[in-house]
């Protein structure tokens, strides 16, 4: 049997004398959704950012897919490998095309011949619906535009795990859906997610466990049914209460 | 039609003239009373500098007029362009100015081929071959040198060496090692502490002493590597504003693609951080072409010095002002050019014309 995509134990992590994240333990296996919700400041990103290396933890320890990514540098550098990540502010490279965006990792990092990796790129971009903005530069596209070429740019380092740190936040409300739709397509084709976002409805209909986070640790997990209608937690109904 | 979708008016001159010069009496007052100041100088500046002026002649009694004696310009324009370059090799000097044109050509241009850059060291080389002989043609060391020429060979060279160094530096400055950002610091804020000529009488007394024995390099040579680590400091804080202005989701976005931080630096930052830092780089530019100009306190023959030589004869004494107008002049035209492209440079959308895929 093969290990778990993700394994996340007792992840400590300190800004300065501030303990951001108390012990937080996650398993997600190969093929699994899992939608992390939580106020501002209860470490949800933080967390996902120590998945994928972009955090140091202090204490602890993340295998992706059994790879320790504290491990030797070559573990270390194939565990970070096999995630992907799309960020709250996109976080395009404005200086590049649509299609170069896409391109630079797989040239650079995986070593595929340049032609390859733009026919690749453009596969990606007609599935994310975008393949007619390819030669823009991400300033001339809409936020949601924007934020399915940042996917499209992840996918093409074909990661096996796909981190969202709040992927709809910053769009606008009428864009909220193509991105949404992008990412349960995504899902649905068998990709292994983490997802941290305020979307209630994508958290129902696509999560195979929604987890609370609250002050630095994972309050409650459960399948969403389960977590939207009978919360266990004092603090997760409190939570519900307020956004539902 | 409803008044709001009428398109405005069009305007006379005589509509602009009264709304923008003659709205109220004092506005009208100010206009006629500048204008009228205006003219007068224009009318002077021309006066003394064409219409009274001297063109020709072979020494300041030629000049009979009230106006510019130009005429020491026009005698001595090779020793100003070319310094004392033996007369029938001045060829070069204009051959070695196209290769310096040719090498600083990719900066000023919008989308110019990451390789051309790299020809820039190479046409410099060329540049200095051609001028020094480099066994094939009759060598003339680098004394004879000189005049707007030497200015320019000077400026680009610079320049165009400061820039990298200026780079490593500004990345230095900003690097997690310690040392390498103690050293990088230290550097900086010394060498721009320090006036630029001094450093060129320290360089022109004691490089020699580093150097290894039975090494000597010229005047030019320690005057341009003095230069280049002096330009570099400045050009290393330009850098660092464009690197500190590119935001952190850069870098994050381009390590969680699997990009290491060379790679994150030169394919991801670093073009836009420059792109941002043009403005502070071609000031820098324009100040370090002015610069050169100090060169002549260790003896070497810019305009400037060319100039106060020509002076210094009998035959040209108390033409100060026509001299230092002319010089005045040529670096104005060279820095006005540097910052027109450079605006040109800003100005260039960030798009580059969408090309249809072969």
């Amino acid at each position: 049997m093969s290990s778990p995509a993700i394994q996340a134990q007792a992840v400590h992590k300190w800004f300065g004398q501030l303990h951001v994240l108390r012990g937080v333990s996650l398993d997600v296996a190969a093929g699994e959704k899992v939608v992390v919700l939580g106020p501002s400041g209860s470490g949800k990103s933080t967390f996902i950012r120590c998945l994928n290396g972009l955090e140091a933890y202090e204490e602890g320890r993340v295998l992706i897919a059994g790879a320790d990514l504290k491990g030797p540098k070559k573990e270390a550098e194939a565990a970070r490998r096999k995630t992907g990540m799309v960020f709250q502010a996109f976080n395009l490279f404005p200086h590049l095309t649509v299609l170069e965006n896409c391109t630079l990792a797989p040239i650079w990092v995986r070593k595929v011949p340049r032609k390859q990796a733009e026919e690749e790129a453009m596969a990606l971009l007609e599935r994310v619906r975008i393949a007619e903005q390819a030669r823009k530069h991400p300033a001339q596209l809409s936020g949601g535009q924007q934020q399915r070429a940042a996917i499209a740019r992840a996918l093409a380092m074909q990661p096996e795990i796909m981190l969202f740190d709040e992927p709809t936040s910053s769009l606008d409300p009428e864009m909220v859906g193509e991105v949404l739709q992008v990412m349960t397509e995504l899902a649905l084709g068998g990709m292994t997610m983490v997802v941290v976002t305020h979307e209630m409805g994508f958290a129902r209909q696509v999560a195979d466990r929604v987890a609370f986070m609250d002050a630095g640790e994972i309050v409650e997990i459960a399948p969403p049914e389960q977590f939207f209608t009978a919360p266990q937690q004092a603090r997760t109904r409190e939570f519900l209460s307020k956004i539902l | 039609m409803s008044a709001a979708m009428r398109p405005p008016p069009r305007r006379t001159a005589l509509q602009w003239a009264r709304t923008n010069l003659f709205a109220t009496p004092l506005d009208a007052g100010l206009t006629v009373i500048l204008s009228l100041g205006a003219a007068w100088l224009a009318w002077s500046l021309i006066d003394w500098a064409v219409l009274q002026a001297t063109f020709t002649g072979e020494s300041r009694s030629a000049c009979k007029g009230s106006g510019a004696c130009w005429a020491l310009v026009t005698a001595r324009w090779p020793q100003l362009f070319t310094g004392f370059y033996p007369e029938g090799h001045r060829w070069r000097v204009a051959a070695a100015t196209l290769l310096l044109l040719m090498a600083a050509a990719p900066f000023a241009m919008r989308h110019a081929k990451a390789w051309t850059y790299l020809l820039a060291p190479a046409g410099i080389v060329l540049a200095f071959m051609v001028m020094g002989g480099a066994h094939v043609l009759p060598g003339v060391p680098s004394e004879y040198w000189g005049g707007v020429f030497l200015n320019l060979l000077i400026g680009v060279t610079g320049a165009i060496f400061a820039l990298p160094i200026g780079v490593l530096l500004a990345l230095g400055r900003r690097s997690n090692l310690p040392i390498v950002k103690a050293l990088s610091v230290g550097f900086i804020e010394i060498v721009r502490g320090v006036p630029l000529i001094t450093l060129l009488f320290m360089a022109s007394v004691m490089l020699p002493l580093f150097m290894p024995t039975g090494v000597t390099l010229s005047r030019l040579m320690r005057a341009l590597v003095v230069i280049t680590l002096f330009e570099a400091a400045y050009m290393a804080e330009g850098v660092r504003g464009g690197l500190q202005a590119t935001p952190d989701g850069q870098r994050e976005a381009a390590k969680a693609l699997g990009l290491g931080p060379v790679r994150t630096t030169l394919l991801v930052v670093l073009p836009q951080a420059l792109r941002i830092a043009i403005p502070a780089l071609v000031n820098s530019f324009i100040g370090l072409f002015k610069d050169t100009t100090l060169v002549f306190v260790i003896g070497l023959l810019e305009v400037t010095g060319v100039a106060r030589q020509a002076l210094a004869d009998y035959a040209w004494q108390g033409k100060d002002v026509e001299a230092f107008a002319f010089i005045a002049a040529v670096f104005w035209v060279v820095c006005f050019a540097m910052s027109r492209f450079a605006a040109a440079l800003e100005r260039a959308p960030k798009v580059k014309p969408v090309q249809e895929p072969a």
